[in-house]
């Protein structure tokens, strides 16, 4: 394609090679010394598809780009420290109290600092966004398959940076020492103990000495603005060179295949589009910091081992752990005189651990149980991968019960029910609702790409009503446009997975050295693909053709004149047409 | 049986309310007392007893509480709310419409006070820090908030928003209760409720807790809309519907495809 | 209707199940770039460079009006109920963001090109002879270093490299005595998880004014969130705890006292004198995870904790009725001392607080 037209297409001045710009020479003087010409060569029109999805983890991103500018801003004022001070600042209800250094100086932050309480609510909104955007952005990736080789290990990371979010967030929260976060601290330092063994050492390293101590406090404050920011850092970085380094992942369409990319260069749109959606979520946070109001710690006063809040929840990422926690049984086990705390351990301790695990697992399990080791980079719609897309629904719905759990005595309120049956219901909700969405979903799936096929093959449904001599109605099908059929089929079969498990040879007979898990491979991996519909057959889809045609002749035959129906779809102008005159 | 009585019970009481509504303000005590007892036998004496001596049903469920030594300050709450006259008997009362002037709240009271000693209505001046100088009144204010997260907020929530209890049950909000009202329900201990007697709160600090309350009221929300005061499952709410809602719409809008035009160009 | 070859052609070994990859329909290609009208109208274009250039004037607006604010809003101005200055800088800094944002974000839907562009993938990995001549570098690498032929040399220097990471753990052992420690060497009467401020006589005192409370002054239905006494007078020279001492002293003292009637309460064994005219009295910290507990229901005798909704009966001993907790809450034994005040008959005969391994 001829891009010189274009590139003069907007400007009074276009830019001419024969005059060197001023951009050019400054090119010169950094590559004179710093040689990134023939890495800039590469990447300054680098190619980025355009989708809304696509963007989502961008919000994460420049959700913590905010959250580091209004931290540096906050760490300027914040006393991490537990020393007991009287307040004697300008929020009246509060003064005379003792309290840390630590409240003391959030409160000077809040009502001393001007613009410092707008700041701390724009803190603490991004870092709500932040973990709440790389989540969704997560799904994305799953639900359309983008995780496949040869990005795994970018899904490891991007995992890695979602545990390390969730840890920053709670450290954050947890330093105003006010009372409802000290209430978080204390139920954290339940969960430490819970630990088999080493509960009380790590309760007692980590608080130095005895709870509360005065230790907690400036020891999350390095951990909060120097280890996992760091460590954020380095792994937001080795995310970004992956994601240049494979170049981004794109839906199917006409032009685009495996082995291209279609889309905008980076210098200038991509660049202008990211660039303005950083000044968005900026603006967006900012609306949020200055409207509503999050976490107005000068309530809760401050932290007080005998003093408790109703709606004690901690911030809603680590919802739902706690949900799992409320409605866990109490058990608990006593053996040779040690204690072991079930109802405490399982939820809190082995459950996140345990989703964590299989979350980071997924593109690896994917690729056990299908075999796939070719490399992805179109992206397939969730319905043609009816199993995965269920799969990451259940997990869903197993996290959104066991969050609804975390504001149980919210809802109780609210909805004017009873903690006590909302709990039952939980308990028996967070195993049977996964199954039952598991299934739902998998169904609504294979049903999607029925209807896909149907449309394939018979063309789409016109809204045109025709009529027989004999009085019968039926609606107009029409094929559908080249490309839109060429974007539904731009999909892969399945296996064929009729002969035996893997390993065996044409009559059944196992080779020696595929064991017995070969064999539930190959048991799993029949029910993954169990019932999905495959895209049409040549010999189907001729035949829908024919049909089609032959149809058409017939209403042709009666008529004298069919009509063809493009009136309506736009596909060829309606003036001077009249349905009967055609 | 019970639907019935109350359905006759209502029906009297809308005439006696009619009849009585003219009564004299100024009638002395045991007027009052008189009067409080007619109004008491046509509605509250269906469930609390002919003498307020409480009713049980054959099963030993106790239908209405006795009323003997609870004192006007009960009955200013539960009838002032318009918590009593029960609608039916159910899991917690609810506040409702009130359903008596203040006159007749007065009978009501002073004839249930007449049954047995028990904590009077409050005077204004034991609720009130008006009488206070700026330097107590702070002082009162800070205390009666360390007071507040003690003993209150547990159940209540911090800002008073109320919270959940065991079986359906309820905390209420605090955020329209009336400072009387408040005295009066710390005093009493309605419903499921602790009481917070002169032994435990002395009445300087239940006034130190009202003024705390009173002040919160009057404190501009200093970091915007309040979101109901309910604490981080709302602000979770909102970062998703508000916040991510709007980003999300945000990257729509930026990645859609924009008016295009059948015409082509015509530069060379 | 053409079957093309398949499009996967990697040198990867492919799994026989896997299919080829068919296309049904032949790809048709990039479709003909349409033109904005803001490409072939001059009027239209000229429009977006303004609305452009009408939205970055928005945002310096904002941001003069931003800087006016600082200096002429005060922290006790409001509007409406809300505090002025936070939504005054909230507003005005989100208008100045969002006009940027905005504005460039229309700059490029209208007025940049935006003819899409093709650029070629290629896989992951390197080309063959790069892996191989890497290998074989990595390979005479090894070789020459001789660590395989020398597992005498090898192991002890993982050996020595592993016992690295010892120092690495041992140098954080200061983070922190243990209980033990801090149960054998009190800095303050009654620490470690064992023990609380509670002992025989110590008065039972109301929480945050540090009143002694006599069996008179609770009634039924009474619920007195309580501290033990030496909070208000266990420091130096009877001073109140201060600090650390105060935390830790109430994190784990702290006791909620209420009155029943004596028939209501069922003494648990061993129990049968441990309350005092009908008032008990129980650890506030919970035994699921430690939050202070004391949302009562007056009636039942039902307390409940607002952080997990652990239930416990108070006229049964503590017993759980409810939720995730475990153990019972601890009860504290009450007597009277001479002078007629409600004082503990000894500690806790058990920890208070979350449960935890060498409880037993």
């Amino acid at each position: 394609m001829d891009t010189s037209k274009v590139a003069n297409s907007n400007t009074t001045t276009a830019a001419t090679p024969a005059k060197p710009s001023r951009a050019a020479a400054a090119a010169t003087w950094a590559d004179e010394r710093l040689g990134i010409a023939s890495m800039a060569k590469k990447n300054l029109r680098k190619v980025f598809p355009d989708h809304w999805s696509f963007m989502l983890g961008e919000i994460a991103l420049w959700s913590f780009v905010v959250l580091l500018l209004t931290g540096v801003f906050l760490t300027l004022w914040f006393t991490p420290s537990m020393g007991e001070v009287q307040y004697n600042g300008t929020y009246e209800q509060l003064r005379g109290v003792h309290m840390s250094e630590a409240f003391a100086s959030t409160l000077r932050i809040s009502f001393d600092v001007r613009g410092g309480l707008l700041m701390r609510q724009m803190h603490h909104w991004a870092a709500m966004l932040f973990v709440a955007s790389m989540m969704v952005h997560l799904l994305r990736v799953f639900f359309t398959g983008a995780y496949r080789k040869p990005r795994e290990l970018n899904w490891v990371i991007g995992s890695l940076l979602l545990l390390l979010g969730t840890l920053e967030g709670f450290t954050g929260y947890s330093l105003p020492d006010d009372l409802l976060s000290g209430t978080g601290i204390r139920a954290a330092d339940g969960f430490i103990k819970a630990s088999p063994v080493v509960g009380t050492y790590m309760s007692f390293f980590l608080f130095g000495g005895e709870f509360p101590g005065e230790s907690i406090i400036p020891r999350l404050y390095t951990i909060h603005v120097l280890l996992i920011p760091g460590l954020l850092l380095a792994l937001i970085a080795a995310h970004m060179l992956l994601l240049v380094y494979h170049k981004h992942t794109q839906w199917p369409g006409p032009g685009r295949t495996e082995k291209n990319v279609v889309g905008f260069p980076m210098l200038p749109v991509y660049a202008a589009k990211a660039g303005g959606f950083f000044f968005i979520v900026f603006g967006v946070t900012a609306l949020l910091g200055g409207l509503l109001s999050i976490n107005p710690v000068w309530k809760y006063g401050p932290y007080d081992p005998s003093k408790v809040t109703a709606g004690s929840q901690p911030d809603w990422y680590m919802g739902w752990p706690d949900g799992a926690l409320r409605i866990m049984p109490g058990l608990e086990t006593h053996i040779w005189g040690y204690t072991i705390s079930w109802n405490v351990m399982l939820p809190i301790l082995v459950l996140p651990l345990l989703m964590f695990t299989i979350l980071m697992l997924l593109p690896f399990i994917d690729a056990w149980i299908t075999g796939d080791k070719r490399e992805h980079h179109l992206l397939e719609r969730p319905r043609n991968a009816p199993t995965r897309t269920a799969l990451m629904v259940a997990l869903m719905t197993m996290y959104g019960l066991f969050w609804i759990a975390g504001g149980n005595d919210i809802i109780a309120i609210k909805l004017h029910s009873s903690i006590n049956q909302i709990t039952y219901f939980l308990r028996m909700a967070v195993f049977v609702g996964p199954v039952i969405a598991f299934l739902i979903t998998r169904r609504w799936c294979i049903a999607l790409q029925r209807k896909d096929n149907e449309t394939l093959l018979h063309g789409y449904e016109t809204g045109i009503i025709m009529r027989s001599p004999e009085g019968g109605y039926t609606e107009r099908h029409l094929p559908l446009p080249e490309s839109r059929a060429y974007t539904l089929t731009a999909r892969e079969r399945d296996p064929s997975i009729n002969g035996g498990p893997e390993g065996t040879d044409a009559n059944g007979i196992p080779a020696p050295d595929a064991g017995r898990l070969a064999g539930f491979r190959h048991r799993v991996r029949t029910l993954w693909y169990a019932d999905n519909v495959q895209k049409p057959t040549v010999a189907e889809l001729e035949e829908g053709h024919h049909h089609a045609e032959h149809e058409h002749e017939l209403q042709e035959g009666v008529e004298g004149h069919a009509a063809d129906g493009h009136q309506f779809d736009g596909h060829h102008l309606v003036e001077d047409e009249t349905l009967g005159r055609h | 049986m019970i639907i019935a009585g109350l359905l006759l019970t209502g029906g009297i009481f809308t005439a006696v309310v009619n009849t009585t509504a003219q009564a004299d303000s100024t009638s002395s005590n045991e007027e009052l007392v008189a009067q409080g007892r007619d109004l008491f036998l046509v509605s509250c004496s269906f469930c609390h007893g002919q003498n307020g001596e409480g009713i049980r049903s054959e099963n030993g469920n106790q239908i209405g509480p006795p009323l003997v030594g609870v004192g006007a300050a009960a009955v200013d709450f539960q009838v002032g709310t318009g918590r009593m006259p029960l609608a039916q008997p159910g899991a917690q009362d609810q506040v409702k419409p009130v359903a008596f002037d203040d006159d007749e709240i007065a009978a009501l009271a002073a004839y249930v006070a007449s049954l047995g000693p028990g904590p009077a209505i409050p005077d204004e001046s034991d609720y009130s820090i008006e009488g206070l100088s700026d330097k107590e009144r702070e002082a009162a204010i800070s205390r009666g908030g360390q007071i507040f997260l003690t003993n209150c907020t547990a159940c209540h929530n911090f800002q008073g928003s109320g919270g959940a209890m065991p079986h359906g049950g309820k905390a209420p909000s605090l955020s329209e209760t009336s400072p009387r009202h408040i005295y009066e329900a710390m005093l009493t201990g309605p419903g499921q409720m602790d009481s917070f007697s002169n032994g435990n709160l002395s009445p300087d600090e239940k006034r130190d807790v009202i003024a705390y309350l009173v002040s919160l009221r009057d404190m501009p929300e200093y970091g915007g809309f309040g979101l109901g005061g309910l604490g981080p499952v709302v602000e979770g709410l909102a970062a998703w519907l508000v916040g991510l809602g709007l980003l999300v719409g945000a990257a729509v809008w930026i990645a859609a495809h924009t008016t295009r035009t059948s015409k082509k160009k015509v530069d060379a | 209707m053409s079957t093309p070859p398949p499009v996967d052609s990697h040198d990867e070994p492919v799994d026989e199940n896997l299919p080829a990859r068919d296309d049904l329909f032949a790809n048709p290609g990039l479709h003909e770039h349409q033109w904005r009208p803001t490409d072939v109208d001059p009027k239209a274009e000229k429009r977006a460079e303004r609305q452009v250039a009408a939205l970055f004037s928005l945002s310096a607006i904002c941001t003069v009006l931003l800087l006016v604010s600082y200096f002429t809003i005060d922290s006790d101005d409001t509007v409406g109920n809300l505090g002025a200055q936070n939504v005054a800088f909230g507003l005005c800094l989100a208008g100045a963001l969002l006009g940027i944002g905005i504005g460039i974000i229309q700059w490029a839907r209208k007025l940049m090109a935006d003819v899409e562009i093709v650029e070629y993938r290629h896989p992951a990995s390197s080309s063959d002879e790069d892996r191989a001549a890497t290998i074989q570098a990595l390979n005479d690498g090894l070789e020459e270093s001789g660590i395989g032929r020398r597992p005498l040399v090898r192991n002890s220097l993982l050996g020595a490299v592993g016992l690295l990471g010892l120092p690495a753990i041992v140098f954080l052992r200061d983070l922190g005595p243990t209980n033990a420690q801090v149960t054998e060497n009190p800095p303050f009467p009654g620490s470690g998880l064992e023990h609380t401020l509670w002992e025989k006589g110590m008065r039972v005192v109301r929480d945050v004014v540090g009143t002694p409370i006599k069996p008179a002054e609770v009634e039924v239905g009474d619920l007195f969130n309580a501290e033990p006494e030496a909070l208000f007078n266990g420091g130096e020279d009877g001073e109140p705890l201060e600090g650390v001492a105060l935390q830790v002293g109430k994190s784990k003292g702290a006791v909620v006292l209420i009155r029943m009637e004596p028939d209501e309460i069922i003494p648990g064994k061993g129990r049968e004198n441990w309350s005092v005219e009908g008032i008990v009295c129980y650890s506030k910290i919970c035994t699921h995870v430690g939050c202070p507990i004391s949302l009562n229901e007056r009636k039942t005798h039902h307390l409940l904790c607002p952080c997990h909704q652990s239930t416990f009966d108070l006229a049964d001993s503590g017993r759980v009725i409810f939720g995730p907790a475990a153990r019972p809450l601890p009860q504290l034994a009450l007597a009277v001392d001479d002078e007629g005040y409600l004082v503990a008959q000894s500690d806790f005969n058990e920890p208070v607080g979350p449960s935890f391994w060498e409880r037993g």
